[in-house]
């Protein structure tokens, strides 16, 4: 188990003060000159030597992913913050702004300052208004004592916007993101262009996850090394685990990556409900990931590449976890519904495809459907997946995907069952 | 997608609150120039939570403080489902949450509370006109479901009974206190925390205590670099 002393976010859950002064008793913008006073490249190569991988959902190495950003330009450069956290399962952005917001507007300025960016936009979905409430007090706190604005205490001009969806999941899509911000419908960009070299008002662009940019700070004071030497090589640091569904005791917890899941979730979360073994599944990382059987699960490390050996991701760490007594079908067609809810519409496979995945779920939970409608079913899934303009049509026909790989019995049971309560009216 | 389309009945006219107005210009500023139409999702919140819901007259309003075409602000308050287009309720307007984390911790439970009690169907006022509910997607506190929003602030682990208090609470005007039902804080776990016990992280040592161990890396690196100089120049003869 990580201890306390390795942990990065020590206010995960408020139970100390979540305003400057408390964030500095706790390390925060402690003489963060001495780190900017580093150098652009030194921060990128210590993020890249971290191993750090993006804590929203894909895992891209994030220092990689600020290399890619102009050095020489004449548009400005932006950093936007991806606070849209919307994928069923996921709730530790809002931890991290409502609880402790200061790692998050310390993380903005360096890496802002890594990628030779003058201003921020920090993306908070419309429904976390608490969180942004904290966010934007802690931004006008920094604000004050000059750690960021013009002519601030580091040496580089910094402006720190926070902005706000309105309830569209798909705004966490990071062209989506962009366009929203743009202050139009949130439909993704086809790319190219990426966003390094085209995003935000056509400018270079770096989007990064909540966590991604707050655990900044903490890994250049301790050093890469610090970092990389948590979890296994290629899955480093720390993470911020959210356990739900059918455990005793649901939380977020921050723990080293690479932990086993039963660890995870005997440690922190007093284990499945009803105990070990009437464990059915877990959807390790968000609703887009598919899930893993219970079988499967024995020995499970909770990190990317665990989980891309068994065809899942880690995703957002959001472990989902759903006991013996889950009707897997319905909780599956409940997570289609949440697709065809929140597609944007523009590309037919997609709009046309989770809507109609959407209601063969439906017939499929009350047993109505066919048994051939099952292959039916895979085979839309494949006509959704890589035909779309985003991931989000991934994203969708996964986790069918993933439950017809593992729940094709359950299925075909529930159709039996029908046709045999049929044909016992028909006889009476 | 969810079809969404503006109410039959819309009041006559909209205008912000001198507050709310000298609050948008504030608001566009932070903006570069000629990007005024990035404020428009700040703009349309801000109207609805002085009317209650989004009303056409409110959709105009906020297009000419933008400069922008009616139909690309009526396009924003059809796209984004936090835009209430109907009236809502006087009391509370509730937003359970019903995906797939919160269900599986009792959701469809707190749903059929708001059948009984409100209305059979979402987005209908109650008959005193006080209450009116729907069902929302996700709203990132599932390690807290079942939940339900209201307004700013949420209530978390829910159970029928304990959500039939809040609407209880709302009606007479004096709600429980967002946040757990069950009594716990935030996200830690029921009973207490698992980690973050060590009170050295609290005690003001952090400060200043990585200093010595960052300056041996520089140290380090330095040397490191100093010696790869000085081989340099040998590996090339
Ligand atoms: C449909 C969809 C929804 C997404 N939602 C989020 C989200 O809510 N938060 C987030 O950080 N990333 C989300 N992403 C991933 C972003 O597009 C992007 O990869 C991420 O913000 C990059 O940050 P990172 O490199 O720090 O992980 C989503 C992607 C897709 C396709
Ligand atoms: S895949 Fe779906 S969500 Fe993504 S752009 Fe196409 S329609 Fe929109
Ligand atoms: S599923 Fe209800 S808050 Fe996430």
């Amino acid at each position: 188990m990580l201890a306390d002393k390795d942990r990065i976010f020590t206010n995960i859950y408020g139970f100390h003060d979540w305003r400057l002064a408390g964030a500095r008793k706790r390390g925060l913008w402690d003489d963060t000159k001495r780190l900017i006073d580093k150098g652009h490249d030194w921060i990128i190569n210590e993020i890249k030597a971290s191993g750090l991988r993006g804590r929203g959902g894909a895992g891209f190495p994030t220092g990689l992913k600020w290399s890619f950003m102009p050095k020489n330009d004449s548009r400005p450069s932006y950093l936007v913050v991806n606070a849209d956290e919307s994928e069923p399962g996921s709730c530790k952005d809002r931890e991290i702004m409502r609880h402790d917001p200061h790692h998050l507007v310390e993380g903005c300025l360096i890496a802002s300052y890594a990628m030779r960016a003058h201003t921020c936009f920090i993306y908070v979905r419309g429904e976390f208004i608490r969180e942004r409430e904290h966010l934007e007090a802690a931004v006008k706190e920094a604000y004050d004592a000059k750690l960021i604005g013009k002519n601030n205490i580091h040496g580089w001009d910094f402006d720190l916007v926070v902005h706000h969806g309105a309830g569209a999941y798909i705004c966490g899509e990071e062209t989506a993101l962009l366009e929203s911000l743009e202050g139009k419908k949130g439909q993704p960009r086809l790319k190219p262009p990426f966003p390094a070299n085209s995003g935000l008002y056509g400018a270079p662009t770096t989007v990064n996850n909540v966590e991604s940019i707050a655990v900044v700070p903490t890994i250049l004071r301790r050093g890469s090394a610090w970092f990389s030497g948590i979890g296994r090589p290629n899955n480093t640091g720390t993470k911020l685990f959210q356990i739900s569904g059918h455990v005793n005791k649901p939380c977020v917890v921050e723990e080293a990556m690479s932990i086993p899941l039963r660890e995870l979730l005997e440690k922190h979360a007093g284990g499945v409900r009803g105990g070990w073994d009437n464990l059915l599944a877990v959807i390790p990382g968000g609703s887009s990931m598919p899930c893993i059987a219970a079988t499967d699960c024995q020995e499970l490390l909770m990190d990317f590449d665990s989980m891309s050996a068994l065809k899942s991701g880690l995703g957002t760490a959001a472990v989902i976890v759903m006991d013996k007594s889950t009707d897997i079908i319905k909780a599956f067609s409940r997570i289609a519904y949440f697709y065809k809810h929140e597609s944007c519409g523009q590309c037919t496979p997609c709009r046309e495809g989770v809507a109609w995945i959407w209601r063969l779920m439906e017939r499929m939970a009350r047993g109505e459907a066919e048994k051939s409608e099952i292959d039916l079913l895979f085979s839309v899934t494949k006509q959704v997946e890589g035909h779309t303009i985003c991931a989000f049509g991934e994203g969708a026909v996964w986790p069918i995907q993933g439950f017809l790989r593992n729940f094709r019995p359950a299925i075909e049971q529930r159709i039996d069952e029908r046709i045999a309560a049929e044909a016992r009216q028909a006889a009476e | 997608m969810a079809v969404r389309r503006l109410h039959p009945d819309q009041p006559a006219s909209f205008a912000f609150t001198p507050e709310n107005l000298a609050w948008a210009k504030a608001r566009i500023a932070q903006y570069p120039e000629g990007k005024q139409a990035s404020a428009v999702i700040p703009l349309l919140w801000r109207a609805q939570e002085q009317e209650g819901w989004t009303t056409e007259p409110a959709i105009r309003a906020v297009a000419d403080t933008l400069g922008m075409a009616y139909i690309r602000v009526y396009e924003i308050a059809t796209f984004y489902t936090m835009y209430q287009l109907s009236p809502v309720g006087k009391k509370a307007h509730f937003q359970v949450c019903g995906t797939t984390p919160c269900m599986l911790r009792g959701a469809e439970g707190i749903i059929e509370v708001c059948r009984a009690r409100i209305h059979h169907d979402p987005h209908h006022l109650s008959a005193d006109g006080a209450f009116s509910w729907e069902e929302v997607e996700c709203i990132g506190a599932c390690a807290n479901a079942p939940v339900v929003q209201i307004l700013k602030d949420v209530w978390e682990d829910l159970t029928p009974e304990s959500f039939a208090k809040v609407l209880d609470g709302f009606a007479a005007g004096k709600p429980p206190a967002p946040g757990s039902q069950a009594g716990r804080t935030a996200s830690s776990p029921v009973g207490g925390a698992t980690t973050l016990t060590d009170a050295k992280l609290y005690d003001g040592t952090a400060v200043g205590g990585w200093q010595k161990s960052f300056a041996d890396r520089e140290k380090a690196a330095a040397e490191a670099a100093a010696k790869a100089a000085a081989a340099a120049p040998a590996a090339k003869s």
